[in-house]
């Protein structure tokens, strides 16, 4: 589904990612796991497409077709999703408004029947269960002023409602207490499928305690240092980052992933 | 897409010119001129009166040209031809003899005229150049006791009405479009609903210059007997020309004890080109007075045309418990200019006014929000609320506010709140991010920001809005 060969980008002339590689099949969950500062988040974007990061060097192939040469509605329109380590507020524009909109988007592109609003709303009501979110959270104007566990949960149901192929999942524990823990965890499992393939982000191992790895990548410098199975999330929970970086470094920078 | 790849689909779709005769006087104005139109229209004594006196003391009023926020070169009132007329007969028994030039124009702006085709729910006065060519639905209107029809009739048909309210509001020497107008405004409509009758449909007036030469100058009178309502709408369009075109209209509201008017308006008149080449000059007075105790009246407009706009719907809250109310978004792209506003003066008792105004400003537009709140001293326990939100698109164009507020009153409360924000890159990534080009995805932020606005309009001018202000800005992000 995705291949990532030898990925390189910038912000602002500063290089994040120095020779990114990454293979993910439909059906699999990856957790790309590293220090702060790592790249992790410049991976997630530049999957995205998000405009302030520029490749310099590798590819990206999506189902076979270049992803880098897409824009980022298209990418999302052909199933990448990306769920926000910080949602954006859009004052004023309800949720059900903008998730229709995305919907109908979509629906398009495959030359399938929009949705009228009346249809979207029951759609809408079966995928918030997902994600226990209630209906008062559809008239809201998007993210503003909800907390920071709304939000994310909100960015889950946006995900239930997009149904993509690739989801890539930014911190989307971060700020969250145990139950909202658990919620986005569940709704993110039951979307989970032998069709797509899920990329999370993450710092902590917490996590993925809830949504269980098929394989763990460790991040340092703009690289893969290391690969693994859901073990090493435990082991770097238990030692810390330290380790591996230093061990990476000792190996005189050569990308010598362990696999 | 690239900004010029948009131009394509962007083009004005009103800018085309209906090709038909019409009688057109000589440019230029004197008294001359004056006698010339009055007696095209075959008006009474005292209208001739009203226009000379308008037109005397015009002369010795200049151009309002220091205070607005606005840049345009001077205007050569003796280079605009002041009445255009497309030729027709004079009397028609039906509507289906209205040119069918002219019923072909209508529709193509969206206003089917024609008895089989009318628009259901509302009534509209045609109003084409210098004269109204058709109004409809004035018989069922009738049957209610409500006047709908255009101003050369009322002149003639009412008379006692006309002279009673007719400067009533904006006197002939307000200021100086507003003198000019009354020298010289040739039709517009007139709205007269009688005591304790609401409105059984929405009426409106819609407004299309079509002479390259001339300016337009009409009248709009609505008067709203005790207890009664009305919603009106006003909507305009214009051909595209490189010469610039002035309009300088007259709006006049009263609402009598317990009346309410409602006053909406979506004004699309060509703006010009990219380079700000051609396009409308709107200088426009609009005022309401709350005459009566707890009378209300509500303007709302939604301003995305024109070169310049200068306008202030006001509201003179004499009656007791009146209220008056200001929703506004101007949309401003290229060169266009806007100064508007409103003047909210209170003088009765728990008068309330609530100004929301939305300002957008993109490519090297300039958008301009003033406003005047007065309490004056017997205004006791008078509120008033007001919120100015800008938005700026792109790095070149401007946004200013201008609030001015007067209180004389120690028992008033008067609130001011005003932002300015800027759609941000992260905004359009998270839209884009769910699958939204980035046209729509501007046109939904601009769509959010001005909700609170566009709440206010009747339905079918809310979805009308919300479309035109994504034409308007397409191309302008990204």
């Amino acid at each position: 589904m995705l291949e990532i060969r030898n990925l390189h980008a910038a912000i602002d002339g500063n290089e994040i990612l120095k020779g990114l590689d990454l293979t993910i099949k439909k059906g699999e969950v990856h957790a790309i796991m590293g220090p702060n500062g790592s790249g992790k988040s410049t991976l997630a974007k530049v999957l995205a497409g998000h405009p302030d990061y520029e490749v310099t060097a590798g590819e990206v192939l999506y189902e076979g077709r270049n992803l880098l040469d897409m824009a980022p509605d298209e990418r999302a329109r052909e199933g990448v999703f990306m769920a926000f380590q910080y949602p954006i507020e859009i004052p004023g524009v309800s949720n059900a408004q903008f998730l229709r909109l995305a919907y109908n988007e979509k629906q398009k592109h495959f030359g399938r029947d929009e949705l009228d609003p009346l249809e979207f709303k029951d759609l809408l009501k079966e995928r918030a269960k997902v994600v226990e979110m209630d209906a008062s959270f559809m008239t809201r104007s998007v993210n503003e002023g909800f907390s920071g566990g709304e939000k994310k949960r909100n960015e889950i149901l946006q995900m239930a409602v997009l149904e993509p192929k690739l989801a890539v999942l930014d911190e989307t524990d971060s700020g969250l207490d145990i139950d909202a823990l658990r919620v986005v965890a569940g709704g993110v499992n039951q979307l989970q499928g032998p069709e797509n393939a899920i990329i999370v982000v993450t710092h902590y191992q917490r996590l993925l305690n809830y949504i269980v790895p098929d394989f763990v990548h460790v991040l340092a410098n703009g690289r893969i240092v290391r690969e693994g199975g859901k073990e090493l999330a435990l082991e770097l929970e238990e030692k810390g980052y330290d380790w591996i970086v230093k061990a990476d470094l000792q190996g005189s920078g050569a990308a010598a992933p362990a696999n | 897409m690239s900004t010029a790849e948009f131009l394509g689909n962007k083009e004005y779709k009103y800018g085309f010119v209906t090709d038909i005769e019409s009688d057109v006087i000589p440019r230029g104005l004197t008294e001359d001129t004056i006698h010339v139109i009055s007696q095209k229209k075959n008006e009474p004594a005292w209208m001739l009166e009203f226009r000379l006196k308008a037109y005397r003391h015009w002369l010795t009023m200049t151009e309002p040209k220091h205070w607005p926020n606005l840049k345009y070169p001077t205007i050569d009132y003796q280079d605009i031809i002041y009445y255009s007329a497309p030729k027709q007969k004079p009397t028609l028994a039906s509507l289906d003899e209205v040119d069918p030039e002219l019923l072909k124009t209508f529709e193509k702006l969206g206003i089917p005229l024609t008895e089989q085709k009318q628009l259901a729910g509302v009534a509209v006065d045609a109003v084409f150049d210098s004269v109204s060519v058709a109004t409809t639905y004035k018989e069922k209107l009738k049957k209610h006791g409500v006047i709908f029809c255009s101003f050369t009739e009322a002149i003639k048909d009412y008379p006692e009405l006309i002279q009673k309210y007719l400067g009533s509001v904006v006197p002939t020497n307000d200021n100086f479009f507003a003198a000019l107008n009354s020298a010289v405004f040739s039709d517009g409509s007139f709205c007269f609903i009688p005591k304790g009758v609401r409105c059984p449909m929405e009426l409106s007036t819609y407004f299309r210059i079509n002479n390259s030469e001339s300016g337009q100058f009409e009248r709009t009178l609505i008067v709203a007997e005790e207890g009664s309502h009305v919603s009106y709408l006003e909507g305009c369009t214009a051909p595209k020309f490189d010469k610039n075109q002035l309009h300088a209209a007259v709006v006049e509201l009263i609402a009598l004890d317990d009346a309410q008017i409602k006053y909406s308006t979506v004004q699309n008149w060509y703006a010009g080109d990219e380079e700000g080449r051609g396009g409308i000059y709107n200088f426009v007075t609009k005022r309401g007075k709350c005459a009566g105790r707890n009378s209300k009246i509500s303007w709302t407009q939604v301003e995305t045309g024109s070169a310049i706009t200068w306008k202030y719907p006001s509201c003179i809250l004499q009656g007791d418990n009146s209220i008056g109310e200001f929703y506004s978004v101007a949309l401003t792209n290229h060169a266009q200019q806007a100064d508007t506003g409103t003047k909210m003066i209170h003088l009765g008792k728990n008068t309330r006014s609530t100004i929301i105004s939305k300002g957008i400003a993109a490519g090297r537009s300039n958008n301009s929000y003033r406003g005047l709140v007065k309490v004056m001293p017997k205004a006791e326990n008078a509120r008033n609320y007001t919120q100015c939100d800008s938005m700026l698109i792109g790095s070149s164009s401007g946004a200013n506010t201008f609030p001015y507020i007067e209180v004389m009153n120690d028992s008033s409360s008067v609130e001011h709140e005003a932002s300015t924000s800027k759609i941000s890159e992260e905004q359009l990534f998270y839209l884009q991010q769910r699958g939204i080009s980035s046209e729509d995805a501007v046109s939904l932020i601009i769509n959010g920001f001005c909700k609170d606005v566009f709440l206010q309009l009747p339905m079918e001018f809310a979805v009308e809005a919300t479309r035109l202000l994504g034409l308007k800005l397409e191309g302008s992000v990204g």
